[in-house]
């Protein structure tokens, strides 16, 4: 195997991490706060729709990509009325919400069903990008993948470096006792809400503005659940988040290669491989810290009111 | 301005029946303003989706067929969301009980002489394999905390992948022109219609004996009981001494039981032989059963019809008017969101007040 193949399978990994590390940095910020959004898949399938649309619509990538930012963003908006606002009981409503995402973004992108356009340009440095080994990796990727990276370090910064952070992550510990601070916690937690939601639809759109360059009918295929399944995972860490994007990225591309060198297993058995690979290291994840306790913010997935 | 929710003293009755009503009708008048956008008329969609399926024979036993699996499922939902146990891989305890189920059909294939338990044997396999497929989630939940959301989930994507592969490969029908589905199964192994010509099989009483033994179990037994107690109160459940993990074994098992017969009843009655796909999703929509009908087995079985109806309303609109099957989804995903909106005024008053936010 030369050095440029080995770059080739770095590069489709981590395109396949990306809309991971994207969907799933939005979710951790949600969880961080105390909320569970199980809507992930739900905006997600709603970006890449209204993004597609948009972008076909404007011929612009960067208002697409704003567009199905905007839609998992209206999305996670009545969501948050609804947990955050009314205190509806979350794992339903997160249910409510990928229904109804689903159902959208199949009306929405029902006209654009078989449309294509050019993927989303790469960078491309002189010299830089032709770098044997690296070049392609380094400095020939798509704006998404880059975006996707900026706000994995955004984010872990905004919640270990600043007060904003702390109390965001206080609120996620103990609504009460930070709500008796006289913090805003329903405030916060929308905000939060809205974050991730903006997230999963930019992870949407990337879907089907760069990865794959069309619109096609639950293209998502359950990549908002790996992104759930991912945060769990990761520990509620934006570092090792990234570093389990990369291995679900990997399972992935690997089931693909497989499927296509064609090595004796059923196609199926290699289509579940990144299911059971969640399975596994969520069971691998809870062996590991036995003693330690639970890592998850103590009041997540608690609806809140508060009362004087 | 700020949104405060003040606890109500009482719960009245006759809140927690218009809740879910003024829902619907909430939602079906955003539904009404979505068909006129897609250039329809709305009273024309409102009849296709309404009144036309209630208006012959043929529909309104497709309504009770589609209503059968879906009460079956979200009534063993119930049990595991009252005891605030977030089971959301029915559809994939659905699918393992029909493959299970249908491979003890395919197994018996023309055995001659007493055949009367071949039925029954299907049933109960298809059960035990819908309970023993949430037992994964369950016992790693219990035993080593993993969130049973995701395991759960994750299993439906495995089971119809599973499904796929025996219907296309060794449960293949060899005679069968190459098309990815299983011999039909003999008529010792499909449940009976109840009229002579039509399609409504035996399938549905299996489902509403099933809701009514749910009713008196639920509101009438000490297990039913521990259910409740341990949603409403985990801490009031502990100190009562309620076994957490029993509970959830418990509660799991009911949950993927049903979801299993449900299955094999669908394999069994409509469907009568394996194929790759052997549902339109049903044990996710029952999952918005569940909660339409307030997480209660009659008001399980009254959403289930409601659900029911507007999906063949649906297909009748996307025949007649053209609408697009996804307004049926998009439609059934904002009534769920609507009832959980509606459920917190049952609870508290909402007030608007001057001020900041908090």
């Amino acid at each position: 195997m030369t050095l440029d193949m080995v770059q080739m399978i770095l590069v489709t990994v981590l395109t396949a991490a990306t809309p991971l590390i994207i969907a799933a940095i939005g979710e951790l910020v949600v969880e961080r706060a105390g909320v569970l959004n199980l809507g992930v898949e739900g905006m997600m399938i709603c970006g890449a729709a209204v993004g597609f649309a948009a972008a076909i619509e404007t011929g612009s990538t960067l208002l697409g990509a704003l567009a199905g930012a905007g839609a998992g963003l209206g999305l996670a908006a009545l969501f948050g009325l609804l947990t955050v606002g009314l205190a509806a009981n979350q794992v339903a409503s997160g249910l409510a919400l990928t229904i109804l995402g689903l159902g959208l973004s199949g009306l929405v992108g029902a006209p654009y069903v078989g449309l294509k356009r050019d993927p989303a340009p790469h960078l491309e440095i002189p010299v830089l990008s032709d770098l044997p080994g690296i070049g392609r990796l380094l400095f020939g990727q798509d704006a998404f993948v880059y975006a996707g990276l900026a706000l994995t370090c955004a984010v872990s910064w905004f919640l270990w470096r600043t007060r904003g952070g702390l109390i965001l992550r206080a609120i996620g510990d103990d609504h009460t006792a930070t709500h008796a601070l006289g913090l805003p916690v329903r405030q916060l937690r929308f905000l939060a809400v809205l974050f991730g939601g903006a997230c999963a639809g930019l992870a949407g759109s990337y879907l089907s503005l760069a990865y794959t360059p069309f619109w096609a009918p639950a293209m998502t295929a359950g990549r908002g659940w790996i992104a759930l399944a991912l945060v769990v995972f990761a520990s509620w860490r934006p570092a090792r988040l990234v570093a389990g994007a990369i291995l679900f990225g990997g399972a992935t591309v690997l089931q693909l290669h497989a499927q296509a060198a064609s090595i004796g297993l059923p196609g199926q058995a290699l289509s579940a491989l990144p299911y059971v690979a969640t399975i596994v290291a969520l069971v691998l994840l809870s062996l590991g810290r036995r003693q330690g306790g639970s890592l998850a913010p103590a009041a997540l997935g608690r609806d809140f009111t508060p009362h004087r | 301005m700020r949104l405060d929710l003040v606890p109500r003293a009482g719960r009245s009755p006759l809140a927690a029946i218009l809740a879910p009503a003024l829902s619907f009708l909430a939602a079906v008048l955003l539904g009404g303003v979505a068909v006129a956008l897609l250039g329809v008329s709305p009273t024309a969609a409102f009849a296709a989706y309404f009144i036309a399926p209630l208006s012959e024979l043929w529909s309104l036993q497709e309504i009770a067929l589609k209503a059968a699996p879906l009460a079956l499922i979200a009534t063993g939902l119930a049990f595991c969301y009252r005891a605030n146990l977030w089971n959301i891989g029915a559809e994939g305890q659905f699918v393992v009980g029909g493959l299970a189920g249908g491979c003890v059909a395919l197994a018996t294939q023309g055995s001659a002489g007493f055949i009367l338990w071949i039925l029954p044997a299907m049933l109960v396999g298809g059960t035990l394999a819908g309970i023993a497929y949430a037992m994964i989630p369950a016992v790693l939940k219990v035993r080593l905390g993993v969130s049973e959301i995701l395991t759960s989930l994750m299993l439906v994507y495995v089971a119809e992948l599973l499904l796929d592969y025996m219907a296309r490969g060794p449960l293949r029908d060899p005679a069968g022109y190459n098309f990815p589905q299983s011999v039909p199964f003999d008529a010792a192994a499909r449940l009976p219609y109840l009229m002579e010509g039509e399609t409504l099989h035996a399938g549905v009483l299996v489902a509403f004996a099933s809701v009514v033994l749910a009713t008196i179990v639920l509101g009438r037994t000490l297990f039913g009981f521990e259910v409740r107690v341990v949603g409403a109160s985990p801490r009031a459940a502990r100190f009562a001494g309620f076994s957490e993990a029993r509970l959830t074994l418990a509660a799991f098992a009911v949950s993927g039981g049903a979801a299993g017969l449900a299955g094999i009843a669908e394999v069994a009655g409509k469907i009568g032989q394996l194929q790759p796909t052997i549902s339109p999703g049903y044990g996710f929509t029952a999952i918005i059963v569940a909660f339409l009908g307030r997480l209660s087995p009659p008001g399980i079985l009254v959403a289930a019809l409601v659900i029911a109806l507007t999906t063949i309303g649906g297909e009748g609109a996307q025949i007649d008017l053209r609408l697009p099957l996804d307004l049926t989804r998009a439609f059934q995903g904002l009534l769920l969101a609507f009832v959980l909106g509606a459920d917190v005024l049952t609870r508290f008053k909402v007030r608007l007040v001057p001020g900041g936010a908090r």
